[in-house]
């Protein structure tokens, strides 16, 4: 299996990079180019699903009609991820030369930046930051203008089409798919909508080449990533690493010498045993993360892990598919009665089947993803779902 | 409750009065108020010419726009594994016997509220907390109580 060393990156929070320089330049040159280096450098959505970002823009951009929206994914809500925080805290700018160069791209003459409640706090030194961004792109003759919507506290809302929903006044509650987004996204017109990290990573593919970010990685995660890495490490923060490395170095970088189990993708995520450390690659042709990584040592219960898990899901369910709202609900109820001996260990199976249904059932990826971690808690670690 | 009209109607002035300035007016309301009453809602409806239901709908679904009366400070701790681990029981325990209240409560003099919440995004200096929108990281008990000490000093 080809994988990669361990390496530390330095590209979202490089200093190497006058943002004017960059968004001026960038804007100089042809749709095409620019288009041809976001495909050409291999990047994928870093919010978790790793749609290549490329064909989102080349989408987007082939559909007719004048109003177009670029919006910018920040209800960064996923367990154990922060790394968007981080982002808009450092770099904000970057994030604004992105969506500024996807607007090009796509003829989007405004651009709206979602973000999480939680995040309130940050607001005003964004808008300080797109005072300063206005008026340089102002200068540019660029006609680009982004606005801040406010979330408020639902995990939900980072599902694309429900954080449209929520843009547009309403309750944050999934749509059907398709149409997609670049089709029909906020005020169903064609939407380019990013993570914050990767419209950074795109507006520096535009710095420093699509080849020199499609060197790094391997064949199906090209690049680097930001790391959340948080739980049981001796250094938890933010980390940019190259992407294809093995779950087996990043515990002997991070772990505290006693890991035994990484959740890889938070809650939604998948939870990974020490035995398999070695033979797991963390990228899309592994184990994907939108960037969080929790450490659990041998001290931790796996079954308070995911009692928390599926707890969380209960409640950020929306409640619009049955699947996802009552499975949830049976899911909690199942591991409790199991673990408090009212359920034979039999019955695990049975909550099994009924996470396998809830995956191919749900309505959106929410409900589809609590399988994963459930399944890969309760196969890796039955015992301490029982006992 | 004229003061509730006076605040629908400025906040409508600001965000409009379409359905995409809903969540802002909701917003605004709690903002100043801390929570989104009954006859908030129903002003809302007015003002923007639209269904009750649409509006309670909307505010209901989301967890931060209390439809519930709150205290001037709203408490929220994470309570993801993450915080868990470092200790987020402990910092609970300690604001309950400091303001002698139980998560879901709110003091008697009306002044806080305690809440639990999904993850706050600051799993790396946990346990994290917010009081209203400002954020506290890497709690102890000595330093919760500080915090709120000093809130209780400042009312």
């Amino acid at each position: 299996m080809p994988n990669k060393k361990l390496k530390r990156v330095d590209i979202i929070f490089s200093e190497d990079c006058v943002y004017k320089d960059v968004l001026a330049e960038s804007l100089k040159k042809s749709n095409e180019d620019i288009l041809k280096d976001i495909l050409d450098s291999g990047l994928r959505g870093r919010g978790g699903a790793g749609f290549p970002t490329g064909l989102k823009w080349k989408f987007a951009s082939q559909e007719t009609g004048e109003e177009k929206y670029v919006v910018c994914n920040a209800d960064e809500g996923e367990p154990g991820t922060f790394k968007d925080r981080e982002i808009l805290t450092r770099v904000p700018l970057k994030v604004f030369g992105g969506m500024a160069i996807c607007a090009k791209v796509i003829g989007a003459k405004h651009g709206y930046i979602y973000l999480r409640g939680e995040y309130k706090f940050l607001k005003t030194d964004l808008e300080k930051a797109l005072e300063e961004f206005h008026s340089f792109v102002k200068e540019l003759g660029f006609d680009f203008q982004i606005h801040i919507l406010m979330g408020s506290g639902a995990y939900i809302c980072g599902e694309e089409s429900a954080l449209f929903e929520s843009m547009e006044g309403k309750r944050g509650e999934p749509r059907n798919k398709p149409p997609y987004p670049t089709i029909s996204g906020f005020r169903n017109k064609p939407t380019v909508i990013n993570n914050v990290e990767t419209l950074v990573y795109s507006f520096m593919i535009c710095r420093i080449g699509a080849g020199k970010f499609h060197e790094l990685g391997t064949a199906d995660s090209r690049g680097s990533k930001v790391f959340s890495i948080s739980g049981d490490t001796p250094i938890a923060g933010i980390y940019e690493l190259e992407l294809g490395m093995l779950l087996e170095d990043f515990v002997e970088e991070f772990g505290d010498g006693d890991t035994k189990a990484v959740q890889v993708g938070g809650a939604a995520g998948f939870c990974v045993p020490r035995k398999k450390f070695k033979d797991t690659i963390i990228g899309f042709e592994g184990v994907p993360t939108g960037g969080s990584m929790m450490l659990f040592n041998s001290s931790r219960s796996m079954y308070n892990v995911l009692k928390n898990y599926v707890e969380f899901f209960e409640e950020e369910s929306c409640g619009q598919c049955t699947p996802c709202r009552v499975g949830c609900q049976q899911l909690k109820k199942g591991i409790e009665a199991i673990k408090k001996g009212e359920k034979s260990a039999h019955y695990l199976d049975t909550l099994q089947k009924l996470a396998d249904t809830m995956k191919v059932s749900s309505k959106c990826g929410l409900g589809q993803s609590v399988a994963n971690s459930f399944s890969s808690i309760v196969d890796n670690f039955r015992e301490e779902m029982i006992y | 409750m004229p003061e509730i009209k006076e605040l629908v109607k400025g906040l409508a002035d600001k965000h409009g009065r379409n359905r995409e300035s809903l969540l802002p007016i909701l917003q605004g309301i709690v903002t100043e108020e801390r929570f989104i009453s009954d006859v908030a809602m129903a002003e809302v409806a007015k003002e923007l010419d639209m269904s009750a239901a649409l509006v309670y709908g909307t505010a209901t679904f989301y967890s931060f726009l209390d439809t519930e009366p709150r205290g001037k400070y709203v408490i929220r701790l994470c309570k993801t594994i993450t915080c868990d681990m470092k200790g987020k029981k402990q910092i609970l325990k300690t604001i309950e016997d400091l303001l002698k209240i139980k998560v879901g409560e709110t003091s008697k003099d009306k002044n806080f509220t305690l809440l639990e919440t999904n993850c706050l995004g600051w799993c790396h200096k946990g346990p994290a907390m917010l009081i209203n929108d400002q954020v506290f990281t890497e709690l102890d008990e000595d330093k919760v109580t500080e915090i709120i000490d000093d809130y209780i000093r400042n009312i």
